[in-house]
């Protein structure tokens, strides 16, 4: 028996008049790397920041039913949205390192809790740049800007920040979206060897990450869930036809 | 003749490039001629004693040391009140609230605040802090009427810098679990400081230079300052009226130079700081 970590009853959301989710119903157990799949405007990315609530912040956002984070609804009102968020992490399509150095990005969620997470932010720093696989490379210049790394370096230095809000969740979009081969396997080796710690959602275009990295799959469609299932049966003999051409190119 | 008169092209292209470094030279000449004028009346003047003795005479003997002091009191009080006030409202504006009606008609008229003339701000200091709040003419109801001529400038330039903060760094300190003030604070403030200091120098410039506004709300007294109640001349009020009753022309350039050098300096210093600030922010 699986534990169910995150659960989305009847979850629709609007942009104004639009719907880009329709009535979604969806698990995710604790410790699996759940693949989104689906082509662009499918609601992908949309699903990703009604989980932390950053959706809130785009005008005429709205939702209707309900997701259950550790059986707490998270749009009950009275939820502590920040909180939230530190408990899931996001790392965006495009690497945002935010313009200080690389110690100072790493230690920003933490310091924003106040002074009595402040005891070993060194040791946080390593620990979690060691975690993203990026410690050997930026050991020895943690006072530099972070803006000065390359693409695939700034990525896993995002991950790393993450990392440092010691969230239970990390939510992926499209996280290689922008890089390099090499970098794409690097962040994909990080994300296998987190999967014991973490829940991990990975919001991918690209349909082979998904398999090479998901334990569980996820095709999204026009804001629909499509269907979901074990990674294996969505990309060797999945339920719907739709799924199928995804999958196998014939369109998106 | 059907055919017009064309210049060849290689001909035009050299015609147009006068033509234009013509009209460049002429601004700047203008800028040269302004300086050399002033500088070549006024330099002689400058002295230690010009610099720190008060004026004598009406201004006929002695130096200036009181209107300096006069414009630096004013000045403070109005970059004071208005960087707060200035970069408060450009952070509501942009931060806090949608863009809509509101805040259109908060920012047109931020914008007609801007186009009013001097002298009507002086006019609203000298009805409002001298004679309703009894300030009379000193240092506080000069400083606060600059305050409110230079408002709409910090605003502006504040407001253009806090927008030009890309949308992401905004997303990402949210997505880290930091409430809407953590992130104006820590984000959204530092990136946009290099153009709100600008905005605010340009005020600085302007308060110094300003004489129209001031001659009705501080008055025109010629005794140092001693309280923010003492009426107080400034620089350019003290070259006006030097200027205008024919007190002193030599003692009027010798304070016009010191008005355009101080000026001058406060230009080059915020360029040089700039320039080494943003060069370390991008190569650190």
């Amino acid at each position: 028996m699986k534990d169910t970590a995150i659960q989305v009853i009847n979850f629709s959301h609007f942009y104004g008049q639009q719907q880009s989710l329709k009535n979604l119903n969806l698990q995710v157990y604790r410790n699996e790397i759940l693949g989104i799949i689906g082509p662009a405007r499918s609601g992908k990315s949309t699903f990703l920041t009604c989980l932390n609530r950053l959706g809130d912040l785009v005008p005429g956002s709205r939702v209707t039913g309900k997701i259950l984070i550790d059986g707490q609804n998270i749009y009950c009102p009275g939820i502590e949205v920040a909180a939230l968020r530190r408990q899931l992490g996001m790392v965006f399509a495009t690497p945002v390192p935010l313009p200080m150095s690389i110690y100072d990005n790493l230690v920003f969620g933490p310091k924003l809790q106040g002074k009595k997470y402040r005891l070993d932010l060194d040791g946080l720093v390593e620990d979690c740049l060691e975690k993203a696989g990026l410690w050997i490379e930026v050991k020895d210049r943690l006072k530099t800007s972070a803006l000065k790394l390359s693409g695939g370096q700034q990525q896993r230095l995002c991950l790393a920040r993450v990392l440092a809000l010691k969230p239970e969740y990390i939510l992926l979009d499209e996280p290689t979206s922008g890089l390099d081969p090499i970098s794409t396997m690097k962040i994909e080796d990080t994300l296998r060897l987190l999967k014991k710690d973490y829940t991990i959602i990975l919001v991918t275009n690209n349909t082979k990450q998904a398999a090479r990295v998901a334990d569980r799959t996820a095709f999204f469609l026009m804001g629909e869930l499509v269907e979901v299932n074990e990674t294996g049966i969505i990309f060797t003999r999945p339920a719907d036809k739709r799924t199928e051409n995804y999958i196998e190119g014939k369109f998106g | 003749m059907k055919k017009r008169f064309r210049l060849k092209p290689k001909v035009e292209q050299k015609a147009v490039q006068f033509l234009l470094c013509l009209m460049t030279s002429i601004a700047v000449l203008i800028l040269i001629f302004i300086l050399a004028v002033i500088l070549k009346n006024g330099l002689p003047e400058i002295s230690l004693e010009f610099l720190t003795k008060n004026p004598a005479h009406m201004g006929r003997e002695g130096g200036i040391f009181s209107t300096i002091v006069a414009t630096l009191y004013l000045t403070v009080i109005a970059l004071l009140v208005a960087t707060p006030l200035g970069v408060g409202t450009a952070i509501y504006l942009t931060e806090y609230t949608f863009e809509g009606i509101v805040t259109r008609i908060i920012r047109f008229g931020a914008e007609c605040l801007a186009g009013i003339p001097s002298i009507i701000f002086g006019l609203f200091g000298f009805i409002l802090f001298v004679n309703k709040l009894k300030f009379g003419w000193s240092i506080l109801s000069g400083g606060l009427t600059l305050a409110f001529m230079v408002l709409p400038t910090i605003i502006r330039t504040s407001e253009e810098a806090i927008k030009s903060v890309p949308a992401a760094y905004r997303l990402v300190s949210y997505s880290l679990g930091s409430t809407r003030w953590q992130t104006v604070t820590r984000v959204v403030l530092p990136s946009a400081s290099p153009g709100i200091i600008t905005g605010v120098i340009l005020s600085l410039g302007r308060s110094i230079g300003e004489t129209a506004a001031v001659i009705f709300t501080a008055g025109s007294a010629l005794h140092l300052p001693s309280s923010l109640f003492s009426s107080a001349r400034t620089m350019s009020v003290h070259f006006y009226i030097l200027a205008r009753e024919g007190i002193s022309m030599p003692k009027a350039y010798g304070t016009a130079a010191v008005l355009v050098i101080a000026i001058l300096l406060v230009n080059i210093v915020t360029y040089y700081l700039m320039g080494k600030y943003i060069t370390r922010s991008s190569r650190e």
